[in-house]
């Protein structure tokens, strides 16, 4: 089993590799729930000038005809205006690539952003949709058997955790 | 028709699935406090999807919504409507008090035609208390209870949705019902509406309901209505004065025209009087009391108009939440 | 023809009689109970019934089945219902006349009397109208119509208003010693109500009927039942202060009966469940604490009779909201099986419980429908029915015989099962090697 890599520590590095990148026009947007402590993060290291927004994506899942409306259902909140943004999506781990898919039709629904780019901790690869992250602190590879998942203690600390399916 | 039979009475509720979901939306009665804040909790998105700018959402794409309509309600047609539209579901109208019901043609055949047409969602509204339980019943024992069934209000029985976009208000404004005294206030006897606010509430665990009323507009035993095992009480006042003493909630109901003279009660401007909610009857409710009504209004015979556009009303913010209320029960019920 | 049935368990309610004991049936009379009567002949019976672990009974009296003939033809027709009856050992019934038109003319009650005139068809006995048309307005011709076969005068389910009318009509009917059947329904406080004025009504929604609709016509009835001494008979009694009235009345020398039907005394207000449209029911199902009076006074003797009240109703008038439902359930198959889930939930010798569906309702048919009725005495007609009381019979739409499948019974596993039912002599239904 490979060791996990630490996700504070990503954190830091994702910042690093976006930090030439970052504009005072930049808005940065996690994706519930992982995505949105990644961003906080990222918000926080950045010094990011415009309040971060998050999004929900069950309104947009593919999957509501298999799997119905998620319990839980998460409200999006983009606190600044959307339209001719440099939005930054934020999630945690990038898999399959449907989740951006929907999180990027949630957020046409509040206007046209100028450009949006992707920054995520760790890519897992098996895409099954044409998507890649601008930015990306780690490449790993897992068996489809195995959920890597993003989990914050009581303290605020961060850490990965695999689960078998 | 299809040839069907009355099947003997199904043990259990109707309105739940194998797995104890929500398979149609008929009643609040016999429904969970947790079912119900559950429904609640859906709602919360999506009452932040109106003041988008694309106020749509893919959800019930595809999907053909039914609004059968018995009875006339363009208010009520409308909000199912346009909650049908902002899921991207595809929505057809139905008055049918004015096609075939007056051709002769039964409940059911009606319904058969319109599953024929690959009708995934029903949105029902009848004048006869218990008519969507029977369409529930009848698309199960012929293998069709994959159509969603919502009750858009029958009779004197139920109005689901309108029932819970009120607990929606509630807990929007009050945060805690079981901290809550609520007064109903009004036609008792002939409100579907107040039948499902009263299940609601005590399921919700508010620990008071006080029902509000001339005895010839409530319905006997009106004070063992509530069936949901909670453990709130109904108390029954025909004094509104008395009523109103220390309420957080004022729930009124529609009078309507028909029942304002005659042996029910002797005219408007005494129900009025006695009955109608003035700012000096306010008073003596709690301070921040909050002002609901369903919808339409009269003004100067249930409610003053100094009431209803006061700062204690919330009957418009009510009509607000009543889409996002209705997306959600939809959205739920087509992913069950 | 003769007939022996043996090995049977006897019991036969107006003679106290239970026992096992042989039956022999001779030109469609009784012509023995116990040991063979002389010249029974050494060639013995045409034909042996084996009555073993069975009851053999006298045939049920029904005091209210519908055959739906004349005008209802669509819902049930003599033939469907009369192996209804046989099915369910009925051998005699009385027919409401609420038919279409009503029987309130001689020439529709001999015609029904022709018709119904068939071996192994049970004896049908109708109640004529008592006002034409059942208006309510004008007094049928009621000594023609007693002629014709009419046993006693009734109004359905449909009041009369005017009580100056309702007072004449006893009058007259009193003139000739005719009785008169009645239901305590006033039609104000009934107005527009499909169940009974309770929680179950106001948790659904549904329109009620107030206990008070049945007393309040029932004060009216009962003054004028002992203004005019007419013999009064009291239908489908529902609630419990109904039934106090009744009581009170007897004692004070008013002469009344009344009967329950086998609805009324299993169900209550808390049984229309879901909208079950085979709940709506007229009078409606009342409380809980209504049925209970109702089981205890049946029991008691406080009321004399049980029946079916047999309405056979088509799907289309059922499949309808609860409130469009037609009224009305079958009950014919229905009758035996709940006389015996009522005896043996209150724990009554069958003795006792049989009588309130044999001779309890020949009684208040009274002597127009012929000596020996719901009785297995010697020289009585041999109407018998042999049935296995262990036996159980599931309530479905396949096994009624009944075109009604209306009942809200429907689904119910029943202990009782009718293994043969003779009329006459005639062999009506035989269940016994089904």
């Amino acid at each position: 089993m490979p060791t996990l890599p630490d996700a504070t520590q990503l954190c830091t590095q994702l910042a690093e590799i976006m930090r030439p990148h970052v504009t005072p026009k930049t808005a940065l947007v996690g994706i519930h729930t992982g995505g949105v402590w990644v961003a906080e993060c990222l918000h926080r290291e950045l010094a990011i000038a415009l309040p971060l927004g998050v999004i929900g994506v069950s309104f947009h899942r593919d999957d509501f005809s298999q799997r119905g409306l998620h319990k839980g259902t998460k409200a999006s909140n983009m606190p600044f205006d959307v339209e001719g943004a440099h939005i930054v999506i934020i999630d945690d781990v990038l898999n399959t690539g449907r989740t951006i898919r929907a999180a990027i039709n949630e957020l046409f629904d509040y206007g046209r952003p100028a450009r949006i780019d992707l920054a995520v901790l760790v890519d897992r690869g098996d895409r099954e949709l044409p998507i890649a992250a601008t930015w990306c602190a780690r490449t790993l590879t897992f068996p489809a058997s195995q959920t890597l998942a993003l989990e914050r203690d009581a303290s605020a600390q961060l850490a990965f955790r695999l689960i078998e399916k | 028709m299809t040839d069907v039979v009355l099947a003997p009475q199904p043990a259990g509720n109707p309105q739940l699935n194998a797995h104890g979901e929500l398979q149609h939306l008929i009643t609040l009665d016999g429904l969970s406090r947790e079912i119900i804040t559950a429904i609640l909790d859906t709602a919360q998105p999506f009452t932040e999807v109106a003041e988008r700018e694309v106020k749509k959402l893919p959800l019930l794409r595809g999907k053909s919504v039914f609004n059968l309509f018995f009875e006339n309600s363009t208010r009520t047609r409308t909000t199912f409507e346009i909650a049908a539209k902002r899921l991207s579901a595809d929505v057809i109208n139905l008055n049918i008090n004015t096609s075939s019901a007056a051709k002769g043609e039964s409940l059911l055949d009606t319904v058969d035609n319109l599953a024929a047409m690959q009708a995934d969602m029903f949105v029902v509204r009848h004048g006869s208390s218990g008519a969507p339980h029977l369409i529930a019943q009848h698309l199960a024992a012929t293998g069709r209870d994959y159509i969603h069934i919502v009750n858009a209000g029958d009779g004197r029985h139920a109005h689901p949705t309108q029932g819970l976009l009120d607990m929606y208000t509630i807990r929007h404004y009050k945060q805690d019902f079981t901290r809550l005294t609520v007064a109903v206030v009004g036609d008792l006897l002939h409100s579907r509406v107040a039948r499902s606010q009263i299940h609601a509430l005590l399921a919700l665990g508010v620990p008071e309901v006080r029902v509000i009323g001339p005895s010839t507009l409530l319905p006997t035993g009106v004070a063992r209505m509530g069936g949901n095992g909670g453990k709130g009480k109904l108390r029954v006042f025909h004094d509104m004065r008395e009523g109103l003493k220390g309420v957080d909630v004022v729930m009124m109901l529609r009078l309507q025209n028909e029942r304002m003279q005659g042996a029910l009660l002797p005219s408007a401007q005494e129900y009025f009087k006695y009955y109608g909610l003035t700012p000096e009857k306010l008073a003596l409710a709690k301070p921040d009391a909050i002002v609901m009504h369903p919808g339409p209004m009269n003004r100067g015979i249930e409610i003053d108009s100094a009431v209803a556009d006061g700062a204690h009303s919330v009957i418009l913010p009510q009509v607000t939440f009543g889409i996002a209320v209705r997306m959600a029960v939809m959205s739920m019920l087509a992913g069950n | 023809m003769k007939i022996h049935i043996s090995n049977g368990r006897v019991i036969d309610p107006a003679n106290q009689f239970d026992r096992p004991a042989d039956v022999f049936i001779a030109r469609g009379r009784i012509v023995a109970v116990g040991d063979a009567p002389a010249g029974w002949g050494h060639d013995g019976a045409n034909a042996t019934i084996d009555a073993s672990n069975c009851i053999v009974c006298p045939g049920l009296v029904d005091l209210a089945a519908r055959l739906r003939e004349p005008g209802f033809e669509y819902r049930a027709t003599l033939e469907s219902e009369m192996a209804a009856a046989a099915a369910g050992g009925v051998t005699r019934l009385a027919c409401p006349p609420d038919t279409d038109p009503p029987l309130d003319e001689p020439g529709l009650v001999e015609m029904l009397r022709h018709r119904a005139r068939l071996p192994g068809f049970a004896h049908v006995h109708p109640v004529g109208a008592l006002t034409v048309q059942l208006k309510g307005e004008r007094l049928t011709e009621m000594a023609e119509l007693a002629e014709a076969g009419c046993v006693a005068f009734d109004q359905a389910n449909r009041a009369i208003v005017d009580t100056q009318v309702l007072l004449r009509a006893m009058q007259y009917a009193a003139n000739f010693g005719f009785a008169v059947w009645l239901q305590a329904l006033d039609p104000f406080l009934a107005r527009k109500g499909v169940a009974h004025d309770g929680e179950v009504a106001a948790r659904l929604g549904l329109v009620g009927i107030p206990v008070v609709a049945e007393t309040i016509a029932l004060t009216t009835i009962l003054q004028l039942a002992r203004e005019t001494g007419v013999r009064l008979h009291l239908r489908r009694i529902s609630s419990a202060a109904g039934l106090d009235m009744i009581v009170a009345a007897r004692a004070a020398g008013i002469a009344v009966t009344c009967d329950v039907t086998i609805n009324h005394l299993h169900l209550c207000d808390q049984d229309i469940g879901y909208f079950n449209p085979h709940a709506r029911l007229d009078p409606p199902l009342r409380a809980p604490s209504d049925r209970d009076a109702l089981r205890a006074g049946l029991a008691s003797g406080a009321i004399d009779a049980l029946c079916s009240d047999h309405t056979p109703v088509d799907d289309d008038a059922k499949q309808t909201p609860f409130d469009e439902a037609e009224v009305g359930a079958t009950g014919l198959e229905l009758l035996l099986p709940l006389t015996l889930k009522w005896a043996s939930e209150m724990n009554l010798p069958l003795v006792k419980a049989l009588a309130r569906v044999t001779t309890d309702p020949a009684r208040i048919l009274g002597s127009s429908c012929g000596d020996g009725a719901g009785t297995l005495a010697v020289g009585a007609p041999a109407d018998v029915c042999v049935f296995d009381p262990h036996a159980s019979l599931r309530v479905t739409r396949e096994n009624l015989k009944s075109q009604g499948k209306n009942t809200p019974f429907l689904g119910a596993e029943l202990k009782g099962r009718v293994r043969c039912t003779l009329i006459e002599g005639h062999l009506a239904h035989d269940g016994a090697f089904a």
